[in-house]
């Protein structure tokens, strides 16, 4: 049952990663009143880049052409240990939310290492600024998981989903701090406005579409599938943290499993119109106010963790 | 005489001082010290480790010998805190040993033959420094440590900047030493016994003993490197020879944690709550500050030099949350702080040892250090590329290398920090967890700009295509120092319960035994926090493999090679990329207020334009360089002594003896 | 996991989104927001007072919260953008401190005053008493406003913020002011206000600009 679980949720991120970006996609595009691409456009761009012919550039060392899978592998690895759909993860022994937290670290070293591999001016340029969004984005996450681990007594994220989703419902202002800080990590670490744009094509601007220049083909596609698994991955992260509830638990069974999914899939949906809907209502900052941001957002988690302290709530 | 392991350890330590000697008996012969002696060293390093790691679990062993100082013979003690810290000399430096065979050339300033006797020397004092167990011993070796390592940084002393560097090394030394002397001094608490039993057993009153405290705090703070007293560090790492900035970095600067330890935990008995506060301040600090001065160095051996910095600001944080919980009574926590800081030690010890050979590597193959004159060697030297890159992964706590367990088992600690009884420090505690990540996200951010600087991106000179790889001792040294990082990374388990038997023995407490299999890594078993890196790095090679070996099955695996598109770009050349200080900027921008920034910029009509930027340590300004106008100033108040007839300078010695004389009668 | 009762938390709730509060409005650099944010802070001030009067039943508190919507939701924000429009100011200029160390400086503010309150709270007997270390915080997060500004604008939003966190120390350590006290300090408010609304005008006459550093013209050379 677990391992079904297990097996259930890394499918279901590979697959609906890619339609979860179409959706916010899509949402962007009605609300700013564009006639919107299909769902499905990712996955056509994924398999036609996968057909093509890889071209390298001549200098490039096998790192540049390891990081892709890295990076790809990092985030499958993500979506094992978070739990979207149940609390009952044999892999989630592994790794927890910390863990979680460094094997995002790990998948953003590569990617910015292999940006600086060719050394054309805009790779290393992209790197600097993603290791720069990173740096901050990191701690301000990490504090996020700890106001929720303090409130749940352990790190461990199934055990923390577990044990907020089986509570009485309560407020907790301290939650609701972290949420709002969490957003803006998601924001900044999946390259959306108000801190990247992924749909701008001014090189000068770019932060994360900057890393990707130089790769070509299946190269491409594995990291273009691996930033739609991140957005997936970050928001399964959210769900477990702020709305874990009708996840199946050792209490429920296999019947919440059939219970979960389709609740997942509801869950995204919102997140998606959410997501498209800050997008729409924000502009973008200019690089050196996103430091700003995120102190933001650091902030507010470090708030979240003061009042959870004192208020105990 | 018995074998035991303290007597094998102290073989072992004497065979290093031989080996030291032997190198005098054919000081110029290249072949004979570095061929033969060196690799000697190195088994010598690995015999201690191995008996350092069985005798962990050992009870606590002592010996009087029979040698020392007149009337006052050496005592040497060894136990688990000393065994962790021998294992950590040994095994790093049987690496840098072996490095160091193929390294050490001849012409480099100071003969080989004593620079392997100051080497060794070096090497013998530092293990003798754990052993000792009374302050005399304690004293001798810690000065004779100072004293070689001044030695060995001034290797090339025909450069009057690295005579410099040796000099502020130097005296920071002995600021340090004297502070630890003095803290001695208290701790024997009137019996006037130096032993390390002696003190002891001594009861202090609480505020002499927080006295002691401060003044090891202070003393080996300066060994190690903590915030103000941190200058000498990035002066003299570049200074020396790489295999001794790797010894330095990886192992001297371990003795002081040792040392704080030592007198903390086992001297000092029972520490107070509060005493815990001062060093994690002054940690997170360091910490901070090493990091972000790291992020804008242009030169690959200070920049490496100020994330040790770092990784002793991250070291004396854990200590203090270790004193902390200790003083309030959470056994379990501060038995895990403690293990944090320990294991952090050992990660360092590797993980440092291993940059700074490879940046001795490519020293040596391109005779650069500056950032800005090197890029691309990847291609060139590949060994050293991905076996550094093992390093700077770990460094940068990444899972599942070895620098990410410590730094977890860290913050498990700090993320429970608020169960202690005092509302200021649970409240500025979860604060401390913040500023350690921030630290280790920084730390990534630095390791990205030195390794992609150095190793990535296209040769920033045309020279650098003349690089190739060292010799097999150098690569060998490399491969046992990476080793090390990933064993550490993914067998946490079993040295967690090692390092265990050294909180155990120092009485500050033991983790409670879980029911999970070695290679599930579970501290807290109530917490339910684990961590698997075995599995976790097995997940990410199957998912990488299946990966490569599907897209090649479903689809192709053709490659083409072109020219790098950049845009369409197409004349890319090298000046093109981001230089060290262009990766630095976002850092030097967000952090201003930590540096002394000077800029030059040109104007548009320059016609050969020229932009520099110095960044400097503000401290530098503020707190020495007045300093050292003080001590000037009082120099010369004091020169008018200096009358220069003879007849002045027996009043002096007349006064002195009559003044003494009356004080004694 | 969490005993407290329903309305506890809502009161908690309510006194979290006060520091929130007092947080943006260290932040914001636009006047009008400032404004904005303060006559929110009036309403959360109103609701955390409802909720109180219906918990304990206390019918002054029904009084405070009446004053409190009528001076603190109304009067004065009107007041302020009236003040705004004619004056037209409507950005403070760069604070002396940038604004994320001003927000480092506040976290270590709410810390200390947290620790501080912490006594306090010990020995007041009443359900909120958790949340007058966010009342101290409040307080000293707008002395920390006034401080860090520039325009004399912003300084008297952080005087009228001070005041809103002063009101809901006292509603949570003993259940509100006594009426009398209440109503005084509700009439300095206002008198201060009006005396300070003339007090800008003749600034602006005087030097051109709501600037306060030009009053550092004023002192004695020497």
């Amino acid at each position: 049952m677990a391992w079904l679980t297990q097996i259930l949720e890394v499918l279901a991120a590979l697959v609906a990663a890619p339609l979860f970006l179409g959706w916010v996609n899509k949402c962007r595009a009605w609300l700013q009143n564009r006639s919107a691409p299909s769902l499905l456009q990712p996955y056509r761009g994924i398999r036609k880049l996968f057909f093509k012919d890889a071209v390298i550039a001549e200098n490039a060392s096998p790192l540049f052409r390891l990081a892709p899978y890295v990076v790809f592998g990092a985030m499958v690895l993500a979506a094992a240990i978070i739990p979207s759909m149940g609390t009952r993860l044999p892999f989630s022994s592994a790794a927890d939310a910390i863990a979680l937290v460094g094997l995002l670290a790990t998948a953003r070293v590569f990617q910015s290492l292999a940006a600086m591999d060719v050394g054309t001016a805009f790779g290393s340029l992209g790197a600097r600024r993603e290791m720069m969004i990173g740096f901050l984005a990191e701690p301000a996450l990490l504090m996020v998981i700890f106001v929720a681990s303090l409130i749940s007594a352990t790190t461990a994220l199934p055990v923390i989903s577990e044990r907020l989703a089986v509570q009485s419902v309560g407020l907790y202002p301290s939650l609701a701090f972290t949420a709002v800080a969490f957003t803006m990590v998601l924001l900044a670490e999946n390259a959306r406005i108000p801190v990247d744009n992924p749909a701008t094509h001014l090189e000068l601007t770019m932060i994360h579409e900057a890393m990707l220049l130089e790769y070509s083909a299946r190269h491409l596609a594995l990291m273009e599938w691996a930033a739609a698994l991140k957005l997936f991955n970050y928001a399964c992260i959210g769900f477990a943290l702020f709305v874990p509830w009708g996840v199946s638990t050792t209490a429920t069974g296999p019947a919440g499993l059939l219970f979960a999914i389709p609740l997942l899939a509801a869950k995204l949906a919102v997140a998606g119109v959410g997501l498209a809907l800050i997008e729409t209502l924000s502009a973008k900052l200019r690089v050196f106010r996103a430091p700003e941001f995120l102190a933001t957002a650091f902030l507010l988690a470090v708030l979240g963790l003061l009042v959870r302290l004192l208020l105990g709530s | 005489m018995i074998l035991t392991p303290l007597t094998l350890c102290l073989l072992l330590l004497a065979l290093w001082a031989v080996i030291g000697v032997a190198g005098l008996a054919r000081p110029t012969s290249l072949r004979y010290v570095a061929r033969t002696l060196y690799p000697l060293g190195a088994l010598c390093g690995i015999a201690l480790a191995a008996v350092a790691a069985v005798s962990i679990t050992w009870a606590p062993e002592r010996l009087v010998l029979p040698f020392g100082l007149p009337d006052l013979p050496f005592h040497v003690r060894s136990d688990a805190l000393s065994s962790a810290f021998l294992f950590l000399l040994g095994a790093a430096a049987a690496g840098i040993s072996f490095f160091g065979a193929g390294y050490f050339r001849s012409g480099e300033g100071t003969a080989p033959g004593l620079l392997c006797l100051q080497y060794h020397l070096f090497l013998a004092s530092m293990g003798f420094v754990l052993l000792a167990d009374d302050a005399y011993g304690f004293m001798v070796a810690w000065e004779s440590m100072a004293l070689t390592s001044y030695f060995l940084v001034t290797t090339q002393h025909r450069i009057p900047e690295i005579r410099r560097a040796g000099f502020l090394y130097l005296l920071i030394a002995h600021l340090g030493a004297i502070a630890i002397l003095l803290s001695f001094g208290v701790m024997q608490g009137g019996s006037w016994q130096f032993t390390f039993d002696a003190m002891r057993a001594a009861q202090l009153p609480s505020g002499w003993a927080a006295v002691a405290f401060l003044l090891a705090i202070f003393g080996f703070g300066a060994k190690a490197g903590l915030v103000p007293l941190h200058v000498w560090l990035p002066e003299a790492h570049p200074a020396a020879p790489s295999p001794v900035s790797a010894l330095m970095s990886g192992v001297m600067l371990k003795t002081a944690v040792y040392g704080v330890l030592r007198v903390t935990f086992d001297l000092l008995g029972e520490p107070a709550s509060w005493w815990g506060l001062v060093p994690l301040g002054i940690g997170l600090l360091t910490a901070m500050y090493g990091v972000v001065f790291a992020a804008v160095q242009t030169d690959m051996k200070r920049l490496l030099a100020y994330s040790s910095i770092e990784n002793i600001g991250i070291l004396f944080t854990g200590i203090g949350l270790a004193v902390v919980f200790h003083g309030a009574g959470m056994a379990v926590l501060a038995a895990l702080a403690l293990i944090a800081v320990l294991y952090h030690a050992l990660n360092h010890a590797f993980m440092k040892s291993l940059l700074f050979l490879g940046t001795g590597a490519v020293l040596h193959a391109t005779g650069e250090r500056n950032l800005g004159r090197l890029g691309g060697l990847i291609r060139r030297m590949p060994w050293v590329a991905w076996l550094t890159l093992v390093g700077a992964l770990a460094i940068s706590g990444l899972p599942p290398l070895n620098g990410f367990v410590s730094e977890w088992l860290l913050l498990q600690a700090f993320l429970f920090a608020h169960r202690v009884p005092q509302t200021f420090v649970n409240m500025l505690l979860p604060l401390g967890a913040a500023v350690v990540v921030l630290a280790a996200a920084l730390a990534a951010y630095v390791m990205v700009k030195f390794y992609g600087v150095v190793f990535l991106g296209q040769p920033r000179e045309a020279a650098l295509a003349r690089a190739h790889d060292p010799g097999a001792l150098e690569k060998l040294g490399l491969v046992w120092l990476a080793l090390g990082c990933v064993l550490l990374g993914l067998l946490p388990a079993p040295v967690v319960g090692l390092l265990g038997s050294v909180t155990a023995q120092l009485g500050v407490g033991s983790l409670p035994q879980g029911a999970s299999p070695w290679w599930v890594l579970e501290p807290l078993p109530d917490r339910d926090a684990t961590y698997a890196p075995l599995v976790f790095l097995a997940a990410i090679v199957l998912v990488v493999v299946l990966t490569f070996q599907l897209v090649g099955r479903m689809f192709h695996r053709r490659v083409r090679r072109g020219a790098p598109w950049d845009c369409g770009f197409v004349r890319l050349d090298a000046r093109m990329q981001d230089t060290a200080e262009g990766f630095g900027q976002p850092i030097r921008r967000i952090f201003q207020s930590f540096f002394a920034i000077e800029r030059e910029q040109p104007t548009p009509f320059d016609r050969a334009p020229r932009y520099s930027i110095v960044v400097t340590d503000r401290l530098w300004r503020a707190l020495y360089l007045p300093l050292a106008g003080l001590v000037q100033r009082a120099a010369d108040a004091v020169a008018w002594l200096q009358q220069g007839r003879i007849a002045a300078y027996l009043l002096y010695s007349f006064v002195t003896l009559v003044t003494l004389l009356a004080l004694v009668l | 996991m969490n005993p407290m009762p329903f309305d506890v938390q809502l009161l908690n709730a309510l006194s979290a989104l006060l520091l929130l509060l007092a947080f943006a409005m260290l932040s914001q650099r636009r006047i009008v927001t400032l404004v904005s944010l303060l006559a929110v802070q009036g309403v959360l001030l109103l609701a955390a007072t409802l909720l109180l009067a219906w918990r304990t039943g206390e019918t002054h508190l029904y009084f405070s919260a009446a004053l409190t919507l009528g001076l603190k939701v109304i009067f004065l924000p009107w007041v302020l953008y009236r003040l705004i429009r004619r004056l037209g100011v409507y950005w403070d200029s760069e604070p002396l401190i940038n604004i994320p160390g001003t927000m480092l400086i506040g976290l270590l503010i709410v810390v200390f005053a947290f620790g501080l309150a912490q006594p306090i709270s010990e020995l007041a007997s009443t359900a909120t008493r958790s949340a007058i270390g966010i009342a101290v915080a409040v307080i000293l997060l707008s002395f920390l406003m006034m401080i860090t500004r520039r325009k004399a604008m912003s300084q008297v939003v952080g005087f009228l913020s001070m005041e809103n966190g002063l009101f809901f120390g006292a509603m949570s350590a003993t259940y509100g002011m006594p009426m009398i006290v209440e109503l005084g300090v509700a009439l300095d408010v206002l008198v201060a206000m009006l005396v300070l609304g003339v007090f800008f005008f003749q600034i602006r006459e005087q030097f051109d600009s709501l600037d306060l550093h030009h009053l550092e013209s004023l002192k004695e050379k020497r």
